[in-house]
């Protein structure tokens, strides 16, 4: 238990000092909240879907997690070529209490973005339902941020260097974020756009933000939350068992 | 303490290690010496559980360090050739966080980071970020780390590269007065001879793999007749220069050290 506290504790500092990281990490949400939020509010209004910011920030609060959920994941690589990495591994620990305590760190920082960005949200004219709403958004905050934290671990634990990030980048995370129903809803779409979507995962945590902070869901509460949940716990097991193959 | 026999590792058709077997005795400080590719690094890291051996076996204080890697992990301590510290964390916090992943009580911990701090000159620059260090003083805090869960065996990995002489004299006078006072063994690579042969009982050269000559400074210098340690050196291993490849971890150096630049 000391080390998964130390480990959590040691990404919580190093997010608290980096405020550089911290302010960057809001542009990119914030443009996509004010550019699309504003500009299509109109067409969505006039096509009977109502209020676009309050569809969209349940999206764009996901996007936040999602991507630093990642990023803090695959910052693996970074301790691993520069250094920290070798440390824990040598250390009498064994590989999985490790991979734990950073997953969990990472996602309490992605958390924590999430709710900055929430704020934001709330002040360009975003509503939640209620101050339970809140409660229930962050329990799919958690998963999301647990869930993509385990998998940049994952993916970090077999790359040795960024060669392959920008691969990364474009052909998945991307992927999962726009064809989630961050942007848009899942109704009526193209057969094979319905299918992806539904193979997304993040689409049940777009779907169970949104469904817990606004009332409206695409798939279910109860199945969003289900999904996410056997998966985090899929994705923990599988980064726990890549991340203690590593070899240096 | 450390017993190694016909050791072997091999990278597909090409053996980093090809049996190699020596012998460290407890309370000694053992110089382990070879031009750059020459498997120092290899055996290390075989030593220290990070890689697999392809064959033959390895002692650590009687255990073997794949079978029982989390006792043999609690038994030694280690610098390696790259920095390992948190550079974001302060030096008594990155210290801290050692002393955790080994389990070291609060009391004692703090305790003896206080004295390790203390003795390596750091103490006054305990709450300072380890990235406003300099090269020199990250060396003393991961050695000083590496002291802090009293480890039986210390393995430095090239501690002084890259550091001034006097930084590398104080350091070295540290190392040995440690190992004079809590009998820890020093299994240690450096490129420069002078340390090797001021500070090491015993020293093994090791080149292309496999383990050339063995024996104090005197005798290395008397089996080959010459007078100096490097001489020695030179006509063990040869004077052609060894050709390494370019791994990611050195394209990886050297954009971190464009980034850092960058952010200066």
């Amino acid at each position: 238990m000391g080390v998964i506290y130390v480990l959590w504790l040691r990404q919580i500092k190093r997010y608290f000092r980096s405020r550089a990281r911290i302010i960057g990490s809001l542009g990119q949400p914030l443009l996509f909240l004010l550019s699309l939020g504003f500009g299509f509010g109109p067409v969505f209004q006039r096509a009977g879907q109502g209020n676009y910011i309050q569809f969209l920030a349940p999206g764009v609060i996901a996007m936040t997690v999602l991507f630093s959920g990642i990023f803090n994941g695959i910052e693996l690589i970074w301790d691993r070529q520069f250094g920290f990495l070798k440390e824990t591994l040598v250390a009498p620990v064994p590989r999985v209490t490790i991979m734990i305590g950073r997953t969990l760190g990472g996602a309490t920082t992605s958390v924590m973005q999430g709710l900055i960005v929430s704020l934001a949200c709330v002040i360009v004219g975003f509503r939640p339902n209620s101050v339970t709403a809140i409660g229930g958004g962050l329990v799919f905050m958690i998963l999301i941020a647990v869930m993509f934290t385990a998998l940049g671990t994952a993916i970090a634990s077999v790359l040795s260097d960024f060669q392959g990030f920008q691969m990364i980048m474009n052909f998945l995370v991307m992927p999962i974020f726009f064809l989630s129903g961050a942007l848009f809803p899942l109704m009526g779409l193209p057969r094979a756009l319905d299918i992806i979507a539904r193979v997304d995962p993040l689409s049940y945590g777009v779907d169970g933000l949104r469904s817990s902070m606004t009332g409206v869901s695409h798939f279910g509460l109860s199945l969003d939350f289900s999904v996410l949940s056997v998966l985090t716990v899929a994705l923990l097991l599988v980064g726990s068992r890549l991340f203690s193959k590593i070899q240096i | 303490m450390i017993r190694i026999a016909n050791l072997v590792k091999k990278y597909g058709e090409v053996s980093a290690v090809n049996d190699i077997s020596l012998d460290v005795k407890a309370g000694e400080i053992f110089a382990f010496l070879g031009p750059n590719g020459a498997g120092k690094t290899t055996t290390i890291k075989m030593l220290t559980t990070l890689l697999q051996p392809t064959s033959g076996s390895i002692e650590i204080d009687g255990l073997d360090p794949i079978a029982r890697s989390t006792e043999v992990r609690r038994r030694f301590g280690i610098v390696f050739q790259d920095p390992s510290l948190d550079q974001e964390l302060t030096a008594y916090e990155n210290m801290q966080l050692h002393g955790v992943l080994y389990g070291v009580p609060r009391a004692p911990r703090h305790q003896r980071t206080e004295q390790l701090l203390k003795i390596f000159e750091l103490w006054d620059r305990r709450d300072d970020p380890v990235k406003n260090y300099s090269g020199g003083m990250k060396r003393r805090l991961e050695i000083a780390r590496g002291f802090l869960h009293t480890p039986k065996i210390l393995f430095l990995d090239e501690p002084t590269l890259g550091l001034d002489p006097q930084t590398r004299n104080q350091l070295w006078t540290q190392v040995k007065a440690l190992n004079e006072q809590e009998g820890v063994t020093v299994f240690l690579t450096t490129h420069y001879m002078e340390e090797a042969e001021r500070v090491a009982q015993r020293i093994a050269i090791i080149d292309h793999g496999r383990i050339v000559a063995t024996g104090t400074a005197a005798e290395l210098k008397q089996q080959t007749g010459t007078d100096s340690l490097e001489q020695a050196f030179l006509t063990l291993t040869g004077t052609s220069i060894r050709a390494e490849s370019a791994t990611s971890a050195d394209a990886m150096r050297a954009m971190a050290a464009m980034w850092q630049r960058g952010r200066r």
